[in-house]
């Protein structure tokens, strides 16, 4: 039986870890995301799991890599200046390929900014935020149901893809009170990354097909495991041999690109008959949604592209719509970052405006029904 | 001829890393040492490092291995500790590694008491990136980056250790290897927190600089300065500045970080659920 429950934003990442089988979460407190935490530190150790309070977010970020090592799914969650502080071991996750969940609740920056207010301005850190060319997927939900099965998602995907996975959520959807009908676990799967048989001999874990992750052994099952943050062999140990570099760093790359199908979830809202879009994630798509309505009930044919996973970005399923639709209006709380994918997957023939806002106000459905009045009518 | 220990080496990776007379190489054979006489079976052995010319060690062993990112290694190992409470966790640091930039999860691995070996090579300079100054380069010392002489104090390894809370702290020199295994030895057979900090020479980027060319007039260098503890407790301060003391500083029992969060955290959940039913 579905739980019809009344939820903060954070409880509910907090819930569905758990109920995707994280069982170790390690963090340092920091608004807006900080009710997470202690929503789970209350929750772990009623089924075994491990909460750590570390002493900074670099702690928190390696001493979840390390317990993801052991096979224990595990998840960090921050905002703003612990998100830059996380960067670097974010890297390492996707070097060595160690499935991780880490939650991003965005609040306005840059440096310590606006703790207690919301914003969209980590859409390009999320993807480009540690050195070198690197997957990662990143998911960003806007109701609250969506924000159960995207955590679930999130460790699905870290699991079977061993890379990091970053939920981004923003202060209003992390700190908002709202009913939300907790999905029964018959309505989603849970996965567990692959694993070598038991005792079997050594083998080199890195080297796979493309479009495969790497079967690295869990620590403490019969295998000499190596994991690595300079580049690697095959085997996992490091080398700089040119022709190994371009074959990891392909392979790495590739087990992403090759499954789009899977990774890539987005909402399509009155897009059918739509002469406009709007495109927006998180609680801009929320506003947009409202506004979109009140614009149909004045028969303007306006519809809503809502990407969920937001990288890899939905590049063919927008271009696809955008045959058809010829206006966008890219609607997000940051000075425009997301807009330039939009811009990227749009052919010449397609107009597109932004409504950007950063003043740590989150944007209203009537500031979105006004500009589509000033540039579209 | 044939060493016991010999089964824990990835002889794949070799030849090592190091210079040519490193004193990282006798450390890494005192700890293969120690290993093979408490009888550790690899399997069970999680053994990490973070970055430096000593965090390259972990590539050598044939166990569960970790090359961290720079001074991050207790983090990672803290991770695993948690999640495995009964494995074995090492941990191996340079100076710069442990104390500069990996300095606060240093002193919160020491205060949280987790069961975790600490291995830290002292050669008091930036090794791997070609000899910058340390928290641990002496006074006066030219580095890279000291061209006029190091004008920074000197951190104490073994104060700041037993400060934090660690439960099993001392020091030895790369000059006296078999006193050496035993610390380590005895280190790794101890619960709770332990701290070894292991005075070595980096003749290439540190003595070049500082009229010690050679590995054997650096070892002599630090040979000379070594005052064991029993002595050092009779000398006054005057006597001992400039002089390196080595042995056992602290060896006590206090409750262990997981073994507590397995007791009184998950402990105290079960005995609530069994009253309330839940
Ligand atoms: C975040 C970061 N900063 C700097 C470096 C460059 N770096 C590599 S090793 C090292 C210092 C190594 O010195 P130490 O820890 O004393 O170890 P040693 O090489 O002497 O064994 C530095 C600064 C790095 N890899 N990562």
């Amino acid at each position: 039986m579905p739980r019809r429950e009344i939820l903060q934003g954070n409880w509910i990442v907090a819930e569905a870890a758990i109920a995707a089988g994280c069982r170790f979460y390690a963090g340092y407190p920091i608004t807006p995301s900080s009710e997470l935490a202690a929503r789970i530190a209350e929750k772990l150790p009623h089924m075994g799991g491990v909460f750590i309070q570390m002493e900074d977010e670099i702690a928190s970020m390696g001493a979840i890599i390390g317990a993801s090592c052991c096979g224990v799914k595990s998840m960090t969650a921050t905002s703003g200046p612990g998100f830059s502080l996380k960067q670097e071991n974010i890297g390492f996750a996707a070097m060595a390929e160690i499935p991780c969940v880490i939650v991003n609740v965005m609040r306005t920056g840059p440096s310590t900014g606006l703790p207690t207010r919301p914003s969209q301005g980590d859409v390009m850190q999320a993807k480009w935020g540690t050195h070198g060319d690197h997957p990662i997927i990143v998911l960003a939900p806007s109701f609250p149901r969506e924000v159960y099965l995207s955590t679930i998602r999130a460790f699905n995907l870290s699991e079977k893809f061993r890379n990091p996975v970053i939920i981004l959520l923003d202060e209003v959807l992390g700190h908002s009170f709202e009913v939300v009908d907790i999905p029964d676990s018959d309505e989603y799967e849970i996965m567990d990354r692959e694993r070598p048989p038991r005792g079997s001999n050594e083998f080199n874990y890195y080297d796979r097909e493309p479009g495969k992750p790497p079967v690295v052994p869990d620590f403490f099952t019969g295998y000499s495991v190596h994991i690595e943050s300079l580049e690697h062999d095959d085997r996992g140990m490091p080398t700089n041999a040119a022709e190994n570099v371009k074959k990891q760093q392909f392979l790495r790359l590739a087990k992403i690109e090759k499954n789009l199908d899977e990774i890539l979830e987005w909402k399509e809202h009155y897009l059918d008959d739509a002469e406009i879009m709007i495109f927006a994630f998180g609680t801009s798509a929320r506003a947009s949604l409202e506004a979109i309505k009140e614009l149909r009930e004045e028969g303007i044919k306006i519809g809503l592209f809502q990407p969920i996973t937001i990288w890899p970005f939905p590049e063919r399923p927008l271009a696809k719509k955008l045959e058809k639709i010829k206006k966008v209006l890219v609607v997000e709380m940051n000075m425009g970052q997301i807009i330039y994918e939009v811009e990227r997957t749009a052919s010449d023939d397609v107009r597109i405006d932004g409504l950007f806002k950063v003043d740590g106000t989150s944007i209203t459905p009537i500031e979105i029904i006004n500009k589509v009045k000033e540039l579209y009518l | 001829m044939n060493l016991s220990y010999e089964k824990l080496i990835r002889y794949e990776m070799y030849p090592v890393y190091w210079c040519p007379g490193c004193g990282i190489g006798v450390v890494f054979k005192s700890i293969l040492i120690s290993f093979d006489k408490l009888g550790w079976d690899p399997n069970e052995i999680a053994f990490i490092s973070g970055i430096g010319c000593t965090s390259r060690m972990p590539g050598y062993l044939k166990a569960n291995t970790i090359h961290t990112t720079h001074g991050r290694a207790l983090t990672f190992a803290t991770g695993i500790k948690l999640v495995k409470p009964d494995k074995k966790v090492v941990v191996v640091s340079g100076d710069g590694d442990a104390l500069a930039i990996g300095g606060n999860h240093f002193l919160h691995a020491c205060r949280r008491n987790i069961d975790i070996k600490l291995i830290i090579v002292n050669n008091g300079v930036y090794g791997m990136t070609g000899g910058q100054v340390s928290p641990t380069t002496p006074e006066g010392f030219f580095t890279e980056t000291t061209p006029y002489g190091n004008i920074d104090p000197e951190f104490d390894t073994v104060k700041i250790a037993e400060a934090a809370g660690a439960t099993y702290v001392a020091r030895e020199s790369v000059t006296r290897p078999f006193l050496l295994s035993k610390i380590i030895e005895k280190s790794l057979s101890h619960k709770g927190f332990a701290v070894v900090e292991v005075i070595s020479n980096c003749h290439i980027n540190l003595g070049r600089k500082n009229k010690m060319r050679n590995q054997l007039k650096m070892l002599k260098w630090i040979d000379e300065r070594i005052v064991p503890l029993s002595k050092a407790s009779s000398m006054t301060p005057e006597e001992l500045k400039g002089k390196l003391v080595t042995g056992e500083f602290v060896n006590k029992q206090k409750p262990e970080y997981v073994e507590q969060y397995y007791t009184q955290i998950i402990g105290k959940v079960k005995e609530l659920q069994a009253e309330f039913d839940l």
